[in-house]
């Protein structure tokens, strides 16, 4: 194992010889020139670990924001959901996945399920911390407008709440990318499906490892551009 | 006992509680899932007490010094998008197989909450309390070791009650490179069966909502009493709705 990060460490150039980069795969080191020429083999995975990704993220948001409206509403409901959620959030998701097997069956159906039951914990608590967190002082001017509780939730509550619900996004994204690696075991493909086809060799750990962090990383962007977008007055005041 | 009438589940709960042979020939379930139970909690364990070693005295130090807050944050976040396969398979590519190349992944999964946990949890005390402290003519590490640790020691055990769920959770993955843990069954399902396979998993899922609801009941013995009583006041508060109104503007 030493000798092939040596012969790592040595750099692109060493590589032209093909002789190397043979014995570089064969050690089952970092091998650049191997990552360059194979990198399409990781395009159809990344895809679908993108997939499962923003389906299950997708999914698990508009079943959070239905549970925190009824929450917000009757605060009763926020103990018992956030401790059912917290349950789901707990289980292994390779063990969720073998729990959800015999009656989903192998494949995207798995995953999504487990997928989905990880972010409702973080995406609910969110929204439920953003919407308790609004000024009162906002909600009264609201209802001195003359808006009804409807209007004040979209025009008022929501608006106000949206840069902790999308600090909550960002949360389930970045958190989601690193569990779909392990939808291999449920059938569903992904990047861990790559990655542990040969686990052994460390520039196929190395590019998809390093492939769901920039999912992660440009997720987590674009979550952050967009709350810019959204919410144009918190930029005025830090300005 | 035979619980057949349960059809899949039924065999997978006989898997848990009594041995027979598989379809391997070897002897599995029951008493036989000891040693890898045994070997399960030990790599969670030893990696928990490790990375708390090192994160747990890093991060007091940095939210005591309120330094740092970019390394705390940068670990975090790669802490939460590198998956954890992928740091369990690159140490198994790079190290080998062995139960002390996984626990060092696992000690490197486990750093980020515990960091994350003791940094913000001693940030977020009371300045007050500390200027207090300060005012009784307390030192430095008096502060941090009388004021700050207890006030933050709730946070600070919810970072290590965090790793210790997501480690027995990764801990799963053990037997994919060398280490016999609970895992085994369902990663290896050919000496184990179908029922083998749902049996481990009802167990680990089990293991990891057991120590989940272990530690929180530790936890909140953790908390100190001058803590719990404003605590209880605030929800009370919020259950007879008396929300307290700021009348200043909060800019």
């Amino acid at each position: 194992m030493s000798a092939s990060l040596v012969l790592a460490q040595a750099g692109g150039g060493f590589f032209r010889d093909r002789s190397k980069v043979d014995s570089c795969v064969a050690n089952n080191g970092f091998c650049p020139d191997w990552i360059v020429h194979h990198l399409d083999r990781y395009v159809s995975p990344f895809w679908q670990h993108l997939f499962l990704v923003v389906v299950s993220v997708g999914l698990g948001f508009v079943i959070s924001f239905a549970l925190a409206l009824a929450a917000h509403r009757r605060r009763r409901l926020v103990g018992p959901i956030t401790q059912v959620t917290g349950i789901l959030y707990t289980i292994p998701s390779l063990a969720f996945f073998f729990l959800l097997l015999p009656i989903t069956g192998r494949g995207n159906t798995t995953a999504l399920i487990a997928l989905t039951a990880y972010t409702l914990l973080i995406l609910f608590r969110n929204i439920v911390d953003g919407l308790d967190g609004v000024p009162e002082e906002a909600r009264d001017a609201g209802r001195g407008m003359g808006l009804t509780d409807r209007q004040l939730l979209w025009r008022v509550e929501l608006p106000l709440a949206l840069p902790v619900i999308i600090a909550g996004l960002r949360v389930a994204a970045t958190t989601t990318v690193g569990l779909a690696a392990l939808a291999t075991f449920a059938g569903a493909g992904g990047l861990g499906d790559q990655m542990a086809s040969q686990k052994e060799f460390i520039s196929n750990i190395a590019v998809g490892g390093g492939l769901c962090v920039l999912m992660a990383v440009g997720l987590d962007g674009l979550l952050l551009v967009a709350q810019r977008l959204l919410t144009p007055w918190t930029r005025v005041r830090t300005a | 006992m035979t619980l057949a009438f349960l059809g899949g589940l039924g065999d997978a709960l006989q898997f848990i509680v009594t041995k027979s042979e598989g379809p391997g020939g070897a002897q599995v379930g029951g008493s036989q899932l000891l040693p890898l139970l045994r070997e399960h909690l030990l790599i969670t364990l030893v990696s928990v007490a490790i990375a708390t070693a090192i994160a747990l005295p890093l991060g007091t130090w940095l939210g005591h010094t309120k330094r740092g807050s970019f390394l705390v944050i940068s670990v975090t976040n790669a802490g939460r998008a590198i998956p954890s396969i992928g740091v369990v398979f690159l140490f198994f590519a790079a190290l080998g197989a062995g139960f002390f190349n996984i626990t060092l992944a696992l000690v490197l999964l486990a750093i980020p909450p515990i960091l994350l946990n003791a940094y913000t949890g001693v940030r977020a005390v009371d300045p007050e309390a500390v200027d207090a402290a300060r005012g009784m003519g307390l030192t430095g590490a008096q502060i941090l070791r009388q004021v700050e640790l207890p006030l933050a020691l709730p946070l600070v055990f919810g970072g290590v009650k965090t790793s210790t769920v997501n480690v027995l959770a990764t801990a799963t993955l053990g037997p994919a490179a060398g280490v016999v843990t609970l895992g085994d069954p369902i990663i290896n399902p050919s000496s184990y069966g179908d029922a083998g396979r749902l049996g481990a998993a009802i167990v680990v899922a089990a293991l990891a909502i057991a120590a989940e609801v272990g530690l929180s009941a530790v936890q909140r013995k953790l908390t100190p009493e001058g803590l719990r009583l404003s605590e209880r006041a605030a929800s009370r508060r919020r259950l007879l709705s008396i929300s307290k109104r700021r009348i200043a503007p909060t800019s």
